[in-house]
């Protein structure tokens, strides 16, 4: 059996380092003329088809974003909805390019799995919602409450750190998919339920009365949901970390959707504007693009916040506050590096 | 009253006795037979009026039909939000598939009607040229869907929603019987290679659940593969469905074929028949029609595990209701979702049952009990 799977692990391996070898990912992209992008196979705020199939929401965006700075085009994208199970397996037979797909970046994600992590796009962490009528305000209160939690995942762990860390006793109701902690939660089966703080936002507004449910404001996780690429095109990888940090850049920057066009048409007074949009400096060039790229990846869906306002923030029915993910400016912790 | 005298045999058929007809008569024979049956009528009954009107007014007195958002849909009704369904109709029946170049697909299904009827239904007038037109409807559709000299191409990574289960679904049933019938013979025939290859094949295919083998067609293929080469997801998937349902045909039409006495093979033999025309003629015939109950049940579940395919991220109308559903607009409607995606199944499920039973009682040869 040993042998059976180092003959595979082998074969998979120089099948991956010849699919590697072969051309750099932006070529083939180019070649294609489409971003192979993976995403959720459905997901509130984050990836969904609208009405005519055409896919919306916060990660579809970063994908927008960065056809847009390779190929000029937020629309040459093609969707490979993967779910949690080949998401990388997808990416790393080269099915996609790049992986947008709310996906934490982990350890051994990252050095095991031979993905390389983009920056951060969205600071999730394991959340608690409860009845308002309940009066809990604080997780520590919920000594001997039950608990709905989705089994085999890393909220399970967490959730018995937490309660194990402060000494507090908890009953777990084991639930297998959202839909089934909504029907139980709603039912009353569970006092409370817990998932990551964006998924609670989303299963809380599917109460017909959304405010008789409260979520608590522990966060009591650290799930940073990023990008991914393969291991072994840091070129590649290059491209879709600085789209990503241009996003963030251009909000701290007051660059928008709207201005990004005026500000990209003739250096201005602020060289890290000029820089970011190139009329100053060959930045694109280093990544082997050309010196428009950032603006088109602003000019596609907006910088970071207008994306996240747009999709999951107070413009959608989600109404996810910004917290964690305002800029380190407006004390939050998205801090992307300079393009200099 | 006369009793008018008959030549035997001219006699006219009498009324049946009054007792054993009408409504009355049939409520005391089937449902209040018996105190335990009369019992069983009641409660049924009991719950019926319990679960109906409730069921009725949620489905359609309460319903929402207008709307773009859940919110619109709850101040309308309390019912069900049918809105949503009739504004995702489009995604749920062509998936991804081009809006311009939807046309194409409804014509392909308009020839897939045709095409259904001519192989179906026998006495369709000048069945012989449908029938010949029904080879060459694949290629038809093929071409209609994928596109290419003249058309549009269409990835077929855009398939989607009803249409992808259509795809798959009638792809799988008609080269399954085929391949199943080859797999049977090759079973039971006296060359060991053929017999060995056959069991193995029918044996390694039932052992292995049809998402394994998804997985394997999705994610292993592209490692062993040739690196550049691009081997479509759909194409594997067709391949995969339709090998892991012609093992399961095999075994169903094995079991036709043993019900066939030996003698019926004994008297192709005396006549001189060969191999392939004992086959073709006599045993065939005989043994698929047996097996019709069973090998419509493979149909039935082959097109039910077509859903599997979410697994690889291919968007059936199940996976395509769930990513609906994550619509922040419309969040919280999987009732109307689900409901919507059984309706569907149901529909096609039920028609390919009662065709078979349609078809069992046309094919009896037997003197009827």
């Amino acid at each position: 059996m040993k042998l059976v799977n180092n003959v595979i692990a082998g074969m998979a391996v120089s099948a991956l380092a010849a699919t590697v070898a072969q051309a750099s990912t932006l070529e083939d992209v180019k070649a294609a003329g489409e971003l192979k992008c993976v995403v959720s196979t459905g997901l509130a705020g984050f990836a969904t088809p609208n009405a005519d199939g055409k896919w919306e929401g916060f990660d579809v965006e970063f994908c927008r974003a960065v056809a847009a700075a390779v190929l000029g085009d937020g629309e040459k994208v093609k969707f490979i909805p993967a779910t949690t199970k080949n998401r990388f397996t997808v990416l790393n037979s080269g099915e996609g390019d790049i992986l947008f797909r709310n996906t934490t970046e982990t350890m051994s994600r990252d050095t095991d799995l031979k993905l390389t992590f983009l920056p951060v796009n969205y600071y999730d962490g394991q959340g608690f919602m409860v009845p308002t009528a309940l009066g809990v305000t604080s997780a520590k209160d919920l000594d001997g409450a039950s608990i709905c939690i989705q089994t085999g995942t890393t909220t399970e762990l967490n959730l018995a750190d937490f309660f194990r860390k402060n000494g507090i006793s908890y009953e777990p109701v084991p639930i297998e998919t959202n839909e089934e902690a909504f029907a139980n939660y709603s039912g009353g089966r569970c006092d409370v339920y817990t998932t990551d703080a964006s998924g609670l936002a989303a299963t809380r507004i599917k109460f017909d009365n959304p405010s008789d449910h409260v979520i608590l404001s522990e966060i009591i996780s650290k799930e940073p949901l990023g990008g991914a690429v393969r291991h072994g095109d840091d070129q590649w990888a290059d491209i879709g970390k600085w789209v990503v940090n241009a996003l963030i850049n251009a909000e701290e920057l007051g660059i928008n959707q709207s201005n990004v066009q005026d500000l990209a048409a003739a250096s201005g007074d602020n060289p890290s504007v000029n820089r970011l949009l190139g009329t100053e400096g060959e930045f694109g060039a280093m990544i082997g693009l050309d010196s428009q790229w950032a603006t088109r990846a602003i000019a596609q869906g907006g910088n970071y916040g207008e994306i996240f306002e747009r999709n999951i923030g107070s413009d959608s029915p989600l109404n996810i506050a910004r917290g964690l993910n305002a800029l380190w400016t407006n004390g939050g912790i998205l801090y992307a590096a300079p393009a200099r | 009253m006369s009793n008018k005298l008959y030549v035997p045999g001219t006699h006219p058929d009498l009324p049946p006795p009054s007792n054993t007809v009408g409504v009355i008569n049939w409520l005391k024979t089937n449902l209040f037979s018996s105190p335990t049956n009369t019992f069983v009528t009641l409660v049924c009954l009991l719950f019926l009026t319990q679960l109906l009107p409730p069921m009725f007014n949620w489905l359609f007195i309460d319903a929402a039909y207008g709307g773009n958002s859940r919110q619109e849909c709850v101040a309308q009704g309390s019912g069900a939000c049918w809105a949503f369904i009739s504004e995702r109709l489009n995604l749920f029946v062509y998936g991804f598939y081009p809006i311009e170049e939807r046309w194409r697909i409804n014509l392909a299904f308009c020839l897939l009607l045709v095409t259904l009827a001519a192989v179906l239904w026998d006495r369709i007038p000048a069945r012989k040229y449908f029938l010949a037109y029904a080879c060459i409807f694949p290629f038809i559709a093929t071409w209609l869907l994928i596109g290419g000299l003249g058309l549009t191409e269409v990835p077929t990574s855009d398939f989607g929603g009803l249409m992808l289960t259509l795809v798959i679904g009638v792809t799988g049933i008609s080269f399954s019987l085929p391949l199943g019938v080859l797999l049977a013979l090759g079973r039971q025939s006296e060359l060991p290679i053929i017999r060995v290859f056959c069991i193995s094949f029918i044996e390694f295919m039932r052992g292995v659940p049809l998402i394994t083998l998804l997985f394997v067609a999705s994610n292993m293929l592209s490692y062993f593969l040739p690196p550049g080469t691009n081997f479509d997801l759909l194409l594997r998937v067709l391949i995969m469905v339709t090998l892991f349902a012609s093992a399961y045909m095999a075994e169903v039409i094995r079991g036709g074929l043993q019900a066939i006495p030996k003698g019926q093979i004994e008297a192709a033999d005396s006549l001189g028949l060969k191999y392939w025309s004992t086959m073709r003629l006599i045993i065939l015939p005989q043994a698929l029609k047996i097996s019709i109950p069973g090998i419509v049940n493979t149909f039935i579940g082959l097109y039910k595990d077509t859903t599997l395919v979410i697994i690889i991220g291919l968007m059936d109308p199940l996976g395509i209701g769930r990513a609906s559903l994550a619509d922040p607009a419309w969040l919280g409607l999987s009732i109307e979702v689900y409901i919507f995606v059984a309706i569907f199944f149901f529909l096609c499920c039920f028609s390919m049952s009662r065709y078979s039973l349609y078809l069992e009682d046309k094919l009896v040869t037997e003197h009827k009990h």
